[in-house]
């Protein structure tokens, strides 16, 4: 056949950076279009931190409280996005077939996978600027070592997306909705991003302090507030978590 | 009579089924199915429930043989996906889309996932999907939606679409639409593997129609094969009462049948061929008989769906 028409057949998938560039930039969209995720990844955290930094409605110990809020508050940023925004996102991609279509495009799963990745990475980069920023207009004056921080950080992501993806996978959308938001109130409140740890009881404490959150803003509170070096029990309790919540993720994740 | 398919010169198959079985907990969806699709449009043809869907999953690469093979292009939909990935375009049932997503945007999107894809602007225009404008994915109606998701599963230049119910709950206008650019890629030798329930798509459409029942290829062939095929036709007349039937069956080729069903209509059974219209026609001449009203029945996908399963095919 010579003849070309519109329709013709020339059929080949886009180079992989490509495709993965363009596949990020759209789940990017999608989460920075989406209202109750907005809501729960910038509003929720700038007004914790503006709001309990300014009145004293938590007793958060010595020094200035939006010392200690702040890497709280980082940390929840993280939570919001790597776990409850990813893993509501994705369990209703599930449910409308999105990640079926998608499993039959040129793009390969582990694409779709390092794209929802760099997708939470970007959001998380607009979120710490903007705490940031915020948190310097309250006066805060953080300490330590920046690539600690950033360990933490990546660890903290890792772990919250294993724990997103496992709960996208297996259950119902509208029961990972529930779930998430229920898991993110929970965790904010038990977690010593707003309330010390040390206001619950001992045995409490023991428990709570292995939670990937408290493992995250103790870290980066150890590091920011007190200036320490590179928290490797925290860091310890975030690889496992990580490792877990991927490997079981990778396991029992169904596409539709 | 369709033009001959371009590509029809490659003999190799698109899609070849082998004894496929897949069984969902204790219920057979598909049980034992064959079914070889060459290039051109085919259409798979069956009430709901009789395993279209399954069928047309496992060539898509969503669903594993619990026994059989499956080829598409040639190549395992499993094992051998990113290779053939690039190479078809599918159209689910429904859904597919991010909610909050807008149709040109998910369009452009798919285009990007493709090495050569179509103009995209075209092609919103082609689909009447520039009235969408900012709406968002779930605010579209059933027919954009459709219409979308249509358009992402040729956007990529595939050599093979396999579209799932790709007219179900559109409106006439729509159908048409859709049937037209169904044929646009027929015409410029894409295959196209569709299912439907509704006999008139797959009358339209199809080089090949395959009707499926309760997980088995029941008949395949061409449309006019399978009407042809499946039952005798029918001719009637009207004339003067009392003519002799009986010289006119002694006219006729064997199998055939004639009568006088009330005083001045007359009917004949059998293969109605150009040579049977003529015997008639001479028979009536010699009688001095003018025939009147004459009309050849034929048999619909419909009348060979009922004779092959006993079950009216919803629509």
């Amino acid at each position: 056949m010579t003849a070309t028409g519109t329709y013709t057949p020339r059929p080949g998938a886009a180079p992989l950076p490509r495709m993965i560039a363009a596949q990020t930039a759209l789940e990017t969209r999608m989460l920075l279009r989406n209202g109750e995720q907005l809501l729960l990844t910038v509003v929720i955290p700038t007004l914790l931190l503006v709001l309990f930094s300014t009145v004293d409605a938590v007793d958060t110990g010595p020094g200035e409280a939006v010392d200690f809020l702040t890497p709280g508050v980082l940390a929840l940023a993280v939570m919001s996005t790597a776990f409850t925004g990813q893993a509501i996102a994705t369990g209703f991609e599930r449910r409308y077939g999105v990640l079926k279509r998608l499993a039959s495009s040129p793009l390969p799963r582990w694409g779709l996978m390092t794209a929802k990745t760099a997708s939470v990475l970007v959001t998380e980069v607009l979120q710490v600027i903007l705490l940031t920023v915020v948190a310097f207009a309250l006066g805060w004056s953080p300490h330590g070592d920046p690539l600690s921080v950033l360990l933490l950080l990546v660890l903290g992501t890792a772990a919250f997306s294993g724990l997103g993806l496992l709960m996208a996978g297996t259950l119902k959308a509208e029961a990972t909705l529930a779930a998430a938001n229920l898991v993110f109130l929970l965790l904010l409140v038990g977690g010593g991003v707003i309330v010390p740890l040390d206001k619950f009881p001992q045995g409490a404490q023991d428990v709570l302090g292995l939670l990937p959150i408290s493992a995250l803003s103790d870290g980066l509170r150890d590091v920011l507030q007190h200036g320490a070096g590179t928290p490797w029990g925290d860091l310890g309790i975030l690889a496992v978590w990580a490792v877990a919540g991927l490997a079981a993720a990778a396991a029992f994740f169904r596409w539709e | 009579m369709r033009e001959p398919r371009l590509g029809a010169m490659r003999s190799e198959p698109v899609v070849r089924i082998q004894a496929l079985v897949k069984r969902y907990g204790t219920k057979t969806a598909v049980d034992g199915l064959d079914l070889t699709a060459r290039a051109g449009v085919t259409a798979v043809l069956g009430p709901n429930g009789a395993g279209k869907t399954t069928t047309i999953e496992t060539c898509e690469g969503y669903r594993t043989a619990d026994s059989g093979t499956v080829r598409v292009l040639g190549l395992d939909p499993v094992r051998e996906a990113s290779r053939l990935h690039p190479r078809i375009g599918v159209m689910l049932q429904s859904g597919g889309v991010y909610s909050g997503a807008r149709a040109d945007e998910m369009l452009r999107h798919t285009a990007k996932l493709h090495a050569h894809p179509l103009d995209v602007d075209a092609l919103v225009e082609r689909l009447g999907l520039g009235s969408c404008g900012r709406t968002t994915y779930r605010r579209l109606s059933g027919g954009q939606q459709q219409r979308l998701a249509l358009a992402m599963a040729v956007v990529g230049r595939p050599e093979l679409v396999f579209l799932d119910e790709p007219t179900a709950g559109l409106d006439p206008q729509a159908r048409h639409a859709t049937w037209d650019l169904v044929r646009d890629l027929r015409a410029d030798g894409v295959s196209v593997i569709l299912t439907t329930h509704h006999m008139d798509e797959a009358e339209q459409l199809a080089d090949d129609v395959a009707i499926i029942d309760a997980g088995r290829v029941i008949a395949q062939g061409s449309p006019e094969e399978l009407c042809r095929g499946g039952a005798e036709n029918t001719l009637r007349f009207t004339g003067r009462p009392g003519l002799d039937v009986g010289s006119l069956l002694k006219a006729l080729p064997a199998d055939s049948t004639a009568a006088e069903l009330t005083p001045g209509s007359y009917r004949v059974t059998g293969k109605v061929d150009p040579q049977l219209l003529a015997t008639v026609t001479s028979w009536c001449a010699q009688h001095g008989v003018m025939p009147d009203r004459i009309s050849v029945e034929r048999h619909t996908l419909e009348d060979v769906f009922l004779e092959l399963t006993g079950k009216e095919l919803r629509s």
